[in-house]
């Protein structure tokens, strides 16, 4: 997987966050998240307003890399599924495939049970949409057509202007 | 593995910054953090232990602008440095799109420096790179001090390939966002050009008139 970069289209992020917005229907969540092993968000829903998703995104990505590096010593290849309760909010997180983790973030109106059991349906339904998403990023990266690149036409300045 | 998100019209790179123990690299982050517009930083996160050596990771995420209308957003890490943490190191490697090893340029940090860099070949190699297939600098940190290491002397021995070097002092700044921009851009360029045969051309002859990507350059 060096260097392979994931590369999102408007068809395949529109399908993410209707599952997504779907799943937090379900489970009366208060939010939901997506993001990448890498600690990268991908998408979200619910009320992310007050929270910081990106600081959230790359410690559950720690996390989930911590608990990974647990199951191997125990001689698992991962854990699936972890869960953090707290006094008012509680965390469910699910792997999606391999590189993707699905958080759920919900309180008492929720049940843990049905938070696994929607979760689940969404993993199964998330899945395939990444899946085409990686073949399509493999595709472009072994075509080399870097003309579609939004950096194609980059320049030293455009650089150099980010940091001002 | 950047992600890229047409959608949002997002980029996102993560930038690990690697060093033996104390070297500087959360300071590094620090003075980023106090340098950068509000508007453009989150929140710095520092997971680390009561004496403030960094336990798992320090994490900033940036939002500098926009280029081509797409927002780019970098994602700095650093690993723990003390030895005994390594897998917390090759876990903070997943994912990397570029790496600034820091060195401590004292005298009695250089075998330090040494391992460090040998464990990060060593880290990279199981995520399927290498020095010179992923954007990499080497920042001189702590050059204020009176028991450092000549420049040549450090660049012999742990720049012998001529990958873009900086001197810095990272508690004042000094250094600090030349390193920074010098990753950034050369992140660019090999995002740009993914073939392998490019990368390494790029290493001897800069794209940029001008510029110190691609050749070794100090500041």
């Amino acid at each position: 997987m060096a260097g392979l970069n994931m590369v999102m289209n408007d068809e395949a992020f529109k399908l993410v966050e209707a599952e997504l917005q779907k799943l937090i229907e379900q489970v009366n969540g208060k939010v939901i998240f997506l993001v990448d092993k890498n600690g990268q968000m991908i998408a979200s829903a619910g009320q992310t307003k007050g929270i910081d998703t990106t600081a959230l995104a790359s410690l559950t990505a720690g996390n989930i890399a911590a608990t990974a590096g647990m199951a191997q010593l125990l001689g698992e290849k991962e854990f699936s599924i972890l869960f953090h309760e707290g006094e008012k909010d509680n965390i469910h997180i699910a792997l999606v495939g391999t590189r993707i983790i699905l958080v759920t973030i919900f309180d008492s109106r929720s049940a843990l049970g049905i938070v696994r059991l929607r979760v689940k349906k969404a993993v199964d339904s998330l899945g395939p949409i990444f899946e085409d998403i990686f073949k399509k990023s493999e595709k472009d990266k072994n075509s080399k057509q870097t003309s579609k690149s939004p950096f194609a036409e980059i320049t030293e300045d455009d650089i150099e202007k980010l940091f001002g | 593995m950047s992600f890229i998100n047409y959608s949002a019209r997002e980029i996102n790179c993560k930038i690990v910054y690697y060093g033996p123990g104390l070297c500087g690299k959360t300071t590094n982050l620090q003075f980023v953090y106090k340098k950068t517009d509000p508007d453009n930083k989150g929140k710095m996160i520092s997971l680390a232990t009561e004496t403030e050596r960094t336990l798992f990771f320090d994490f900033l995420p940036l939002s500098l602008g926009s280029i081509r209308g797409f927002k780019v957003r970098f994602h700095l890490y650093t690993v723990p440095g003390q030895v005994f943490y390594d897998a917390s190191r090759k876990l903070i490697l997943r994912g990397v799109d570029g790496v600034v090893f820091v060195a401590d340029s004292q005298v009695e940090r250089m075998e330090a420096n040494i391992e460090s860099l040998q464990n990060l070949q060593k880290n990279l190699a199981e995520h399927g790179f290498n020095l010179g297939t992923i954007p990499y600098v080497i920042q001189y940190n702590k050059r204020d001090l009176p028991n450092v290491i000549p420049l040549e002397e450090l660049q012999k021995v742990l720049n012998p390939k001529g990958a873009p070097y900086f001197e810095a002092v990272a508690m004042t700044g000094t250094g600090v966002f030349e390193t920074l921009k010098e990753i950034a851009k050369i992140w660019y360029i090999f995002f740009l050009f993914r073939t392998q045969s490019v990368i390494l051309y790029l290493y001897a002859f800069p794209l940029f008139p001008g510029s110190s990507v691609g050749r070794a350059g100090g500041c």
